[in-house]
């Protein structure tokens, strides 16, 4: 919303400066974006007057000009190539030094063709107040040669933009923002006594309402003819208030609607009622029906937008914008002025489906007073006929303009419950008061009377809003919390400390922590096991955003191929967060994953003068999944490695990792080539994912006590052996064999060499695993390791195939 | 006597030319050997008269003894020898450079990093946090949380919506993270104090904009709290996170359609360079909004209005991470370029703590 400091005064007696009345307007709510004082760039421009013009000796479309600037030293020498140049006439002079607005060119004494010349005559163009630029602006022979000409124009006029908040229709006028000033202590608000107008015959056009069933479309349409008017460009004063907030003057009739929604937040609209055929009615579009509209462009129409139509159909979009067809032009003599009441959520319904952002449908669609339905029309018809002449019909009136006033209950207390402000009830009553609340009832409970222009009031809280804004926030005392007694407690959930731990963890293992889009591409989705058609964005902002993800890995797999195409070509990235399997809330899971590619290991990346690093593959996923897992507190060697995993993984270079056949914690592996190809990558890529919801919940206990220590006093012994088996049979099944060899005496299991080649055959492999036996009891002997080391041997060819390598 | 003498004058010449230890056991050998000559000489004491014994014992007792600290010396000194070479040859060039460690390369991100500090923060003042899903209904999103049908207030969200299900409800990524205000009263009654992180939504996206970002909500709902205590937490908690002494706040009523009264907070502070002092200079950076919650947001939450009343605050956790730690560009956040990420991100061990300061 904007508006100048003298369009203000029209409203307000006032003495503050603009920086005063800037500051108390966003002290009360009403934020101030800027406030800029055209005049500022116009200071070094004066009045000046060509003495003399005489044909410049080298140049036929240059003339010579003597110019008095008001300087006692006598007129200046310009060089001039304006046509309209001429002696006699009244100009606008810029001295040397000064920045000319349009171009930010500093003008300088030049010699143009032989001639000096010691400033320039300017056009408007040049000033940055118009497109003109035909000529030197020329100014009233009365106008005084050496006076400030932005003072004479009365440019000197701060300009405010402030942003006004959808819940405050009435401070789009204004006057409206007059009245908070004034409610603020800033003045007093100049009242605009209107009589009623009488109409000099009855209308000859007539309202109709046919709305059916939703009356509320349009709870009042107030017409009347004005015959007899001439139209033609408005008066200065009117087209400087419009173009001083940036509109364009049109014809008196448009100047004088626009004009008055902005002076008075009441939108108006006017028909030529020369093209109007009969009377007027206001009714749902027909589907497909078609209007012409003022801005030039044709908009098709649904059954749930109201118009206005004649006998000829549809002629304007009620609230939002009017038609060519009956628009008004400097032809225009019998005008039809229009003040109506639109549904707010039905005009911003239409507005947006029809994509028309006008000052009419940004006020319906937020609220306009309908106490001042009827006013507005007799103010509009007032100055029509000041500007235009012609003579006002009666007034018609379809529906009910006029709206109960709501009351509120309104304890005092609330002030104190709410804000904390402690205030005699007089100064709460004198700005309710102020601000038109009416306040009914003595002591501690009144009744308050909401104004029809405040449709954001309706509750007491709103109420103590008010109080607050015109006391301002700083008045209020602040008022430690009570802090919780004692020291503070944990507030975190497991869930909340296992993403805390994850992200910690997997840093502290040389992962990088990215935080990637929440949303990704179709096909990425549907390559890792989303795309479902509920979790596509029906509105999304690029391409490359259409979907919520299924897993982390496209978006850490993307931040990969991101990061090698800068020529970082390896790397280890994690993240920690949110994936959607479904819409409901708990289809929303957490999940914690990561990637490395290219030859980032945990042990460091990149060629290196003791060892260069070898290229990542599933066992660095599987190492960084399990410290992972160990992390966050799962038993490691309670998990299961099931080979294999899902589709985007290299299906023999992948693991699931299961507690149970059913509960699957994660996966590790490396990227399938065809993943990889799809994702415009290069591998290897080792990657794992863990869904946090899935690892099971720490067991209660009553104390934190460990388990006691139990360490044995006997020596452990080792032994190794070495299995031939089949290639595809699990190093895991041959450990799993040896520890059951005898599970009291087997204190662990370690596999040490895995190996194959022509010694061992083809399709064979050798693995050799160290064997701990640790005694509770007394030294083994000889044969004790002989009775154990047989049983480790056949059990694990047993449960294997394997042979024993000797 | 002269014998002795010439016996030790060889062997101590031989001690002395010794180049390694086992040359000079060859000579203890030759010397104190079973057929050392210094051996020999003793086993001549056996068939000397006492008398001639009286002399002769303690000469060649004492060319023993005299032997034997020779040879020590010299093993000590070739011993010495012997270790200085080893250390010599066994030097390395320790100027070559060595791998980082894991815990060197790995990265926290500031987003990750501030909301540990603001979890720091606000555990300490009693909160706890809480969470909801992303994707919500337009009842939690909007309703809930007084947004009238239609109106204008809503479109200011700029709402990523997804396609109408089966039923005809629209679901929609949620635009605040103050859905979770509504969820929490639903499962919880009063007292209530929780600050709620997370992801948020909205179709913009240019320097300060992007379509996805982290608000943190904040709400408090009491028998007795009102503007005082929530101006007291604001700032408390202004200090504490940016880690400054005082800072200056500036109240401006506004409007949000779940507070009323609703406010914006903008924060003194001084622009240098790429950096925002607190607390002092003459610019006033908008840096959250806040307000008392709406009588019929609590209603919507199932609490009496009349009986509890309660504070809320939002702000970007992503803003107010680049006003402390002073990263430009918002977009950055979220590309994950690793030369960003060391450069912004924070040490695995970094954890912040009130005891030790949030950023150490």
């Amino acid at each position: 919303m904007k508006f100048t400091l003298s369009w203000l005064k029209e409203h307000l007696h006032t003495e503050a400066s603009a920086e005063e009345i800037a500051r108390s307007l966003t002290r009360i709510g009403l934020e101030v974006e800027s406030v800029e004082d055209p005049a500022k760039a116009l200071a070094p421009f004066r009045i000046a007057s060509v003495v003399s013009a005489q044909q410049h000796p080298n140049a036929d479309r240059l003339r010579v000009c003597m110019v008095d600037v008001g300087d006692a030293s006598g007129p200046v020498q310009v060089v001039c190539g304006a046509p309209n140049a001429r002696a006699g006439i009244k100009a606008v002079f810029a001295a040397p030094g000064s920045v000319i607005p349009n171009t930010g060119d500093v003008l300088k004494t030049g010699t143009i063709r032989g001639v000096e010349s010691r400033g320039m005559l300017v056009s408007e163009r040049e000033l940055g107040l118009s497109d003109e630029h035909t000529g030197i602006i020329e100014l009233p022979d009365d106008a005084p040669v050496g006076t400030s000409f932005a003072a004479y124009r009365k440019l000197a006029d701060p300009l405010f933009d402030v942003s006004v908040t959808p819940n405050r229709p009435d401070c789009l006028g204004v006057s409206g923002i007059a009245r908070d000033l004034a409610a603020a202590g800033l003045g007093t608000v100049i009242g605009h006594a209107l009589p009623p107008g009488h109409g000099a015959f009855p209308a000859p056009v007539t309202v109709t309402l046919d709305l059916g069933d939703a009356p509320g479309l349009c709870p009042a349409f107030a017409l009347r003819l004005i015959r007899g008017v001439k139209n033609g460009p408005s008066p200065e004063w009117l087209q400087q208030r419009l173009r001083s907030i940036g509109l364009r003057p049109i014809n008196a009739l448009v100047d004088v609607t626009n004009f008055l929604t902005f002076d008075r937040n009441r939108p108006l609209h006017v028909f030529d009622a020369s093209k109007v055929a009969g009377n007027l009615t206001v009714r749902k579009a027909k589907g497909g029906e078609e209007i012409l509209a003022l801005d030039g462009r044709t908009y098709r129409l649904d059954e749930t937008m109201v118009v206005i139509a004649d006998q000829n159909g549809v002629e304007s979009i009620g609230g939002i914008m009017g038609g060519e067809a009956t628009g008004c032009t400097e032809a225009t003599t019998d005008v039809l002025v229009e003040s109506a009441l639109w549904d707010a959520l039905n005009i911003a319904q239409t507005g947006r489906k029809l994509g028309i952002n006008s000052d009419a449908r940004f006020r319906f669609e937020r609220g306009v007073d309908p106490e001042f339905c009827v006013p507005g029309l007799e103010l509009a018809t007032r100055m029509i006929v000041d500007l235009c002449g012609g003579e006002a019909s009666e007034m018609v009136v379809a529906g009910t303009p006029h709206d109960e006033r709501r009351t509120v209950s309104f304890p005092l207390a609330e002030v104190k419950r709410l804000a904390g402000l402690d205030l005699p009830a007089n100064e709460v009553t004198g700005i309710l008061g102020k601000l038109g609340f009416g306040v009914h009832g003595f002591g501690e409970n009144l009744i308050v009377s909401i104004p029809t222009w405040r449709p954001d009031v309706g509750g007491k809280a709103d109420l103590v809003e008010e109080v607050v804004r015109m006391v301002g926030v700083d008045a209020v005392p602040v008022r430690p919390m009570r802090k919780p007694e004692g020291v503070s407690r944990p507030v975190l959930t497991l869930g909340q400390r296992r993403v805390r731990t994850a992200r910690r963890a997997l840093a502290a293992r040389g992962l990088v922590e990215a935080v990637t889009w929440s949303f990704i591409s179709k096909d990425r989705a549907e390559l890792f096991g989303g795309g479902q058609p509920e979790l596509a964005l029906a509105n999304p902002i690029s391409a490359d955003m259409t979907d919520m993800r299924p897993s982390l890995l496209p978006g850490l797999a993307a931040a990969a191929q991101r990061n090698a195409a800068r020529g970082f070509s390896d790397g280890a990235l994690f993240e920690v967060g949110q994936i959607y399997r479904g819409v409901r809330p708990d289809d929303q899971y957490t999940a914690a994953a990561g990637v490395r590619y290219g030859t980032a290991g945990v042990g460091g990346s990149g060629r290196n003068w003791q060892s260069s690093a070898r290229a990542v593959d599933v066992f660095d996923a599987k190492a960084d999944l399990l410290a992972l897992l160990d992390a966050l507190g799962v038993a490691t060697d309670k998990v299961q490695i099931v080979p294999g995993g899902p589709a985007w993984f290299h299906p023999g270079r992948a693991g699931t990792v299961q507690l149970g056949p059913k509960t699957v914690l994660g996966w590790f592996g490396e990227f399938h080539p065809s993943t990889l190809e799809k994702l415009d990558m290069t591998g290897p890529v080792a990657a794992f994912a863990v869904i946090l919801e899935a690892l099971p919940a720490p067991k209660a206990k009553a104390t934190k006590t460990k388990p006691p220590l139990d360490l044995p006093d006997l020596q452990a012994v080792r032994r190794d052996f070495a299995f031939v088996v089949d290639r595809g049979v699990e190093a895991a099944k041959i450990v799993r064999a040896a520890e059951g060899a005898d599970r009291k005496l087997i204190a662990g299991v370690q596999v040490f060499d895995v190996f194959e080649g022509p010694a061992i055959g083809e399709g064979r492999k050798s693995v050799a695993i160290e064997v701990t036996l640790q005694p509770s009891e007394r030294t083994l002997t000889e044969a004790d390791i002989e009775a154990v080391s047989a049983k480790i041997v056949a059990d694990t060819v047993k449960a294997t195939g394997a042979t024993l390598r000797s | 006597m002269s014998d002795i003498d010439t016996i030790e004058r060889t062997i101590l010449a031989a001690v002395g030319s010794a180049g390694d230890e086992a040359a000079l056991e060859t000579v203890r050998v030759s010397a104190l050997g079973k057929k050392g000559s210094v051996s020999e000489l003793l086993k001549t004491l056996g068939t000397m008269t006492p008398a001639e014994r009286q002399t002769a014992g303690p000469a060649i007792n004492g060319l023993k003894d005299r032997v034997n600290e020779a040879l020590a010396a010299r093993k000590a000194i070739l011993r010495d020898e012997a270790l200085t070479k080893r250390l010599a040859a066994e030097a390395v060039d320790v100027t070559l450079p060595v791998r980082r460690a894991p815990l060197e390369t790995g990265r926290i991100h500031p987003v990750s990093q501030v909301i540990d500090e603001i979890t720091a923060i606000c555990s300490d003042l009693g909160f706890a946090i809480a969470e909801g899903p992303d994707i919500e209904t337009d009842f939690y999103n909007f309703t809930a949380l007084n947004f009238p049908v239609g109106h204008p207030a809503r479109e200011m969200h700029d709402t990523f919506f997804f396609r109408p299900n089966a039923e005809g409800e629209r679901l929609l990524l949620r635009t605040h993270t103050s859905p979770v205000q509504i969820r929490t009263m639903e499962k919880q009654k009063p007292p209530i104090r929780v600050v709620i992180p997370g992801r948020t939504y909205r179709q913009d996206s240019d320097q300060t904009h992007t379509p996805m970002f982290h608000q943190l909500e904040g709400l408090v709902i009491e028998e007795d709290t009102n503007i005082g205590h929530l101006k007291w937490v604001l700032q408390e908690f202004c200090k504490a996170f940016f880690e400054v002494d005082r800072v200056e706040m500036r109240f401006r009523p506004s409007f949000f359609p779940f507070t009323e009264p609703s406010m914006e907070v903008d924060i003194r502070c001084r622009r240098v360079g790429n950096e925002v002092r607190f607390g002092e200079g003459d610019d006033w950076l908008e840096i959250l909004g806040c307000g008392m919650v709406h009588p019929n947001v609590l209603r919507h939450g199932g609490i009496d209005p009349d009986r509890y009343q309660g504070f809320a605050w939002g702000m970007g956790i992503d803003r107010i991470a680049m006003l402390k730690y002073g990263m430009p560009d918002l977009r950055a956040f979220f590309d994950a370029d690793v030369r960003w990420l060391r450069h912004y991100g924070f040490r695995p061990l970094d954890l912040p703590t009130l005891a030790g300061g949030l950023s150490g």
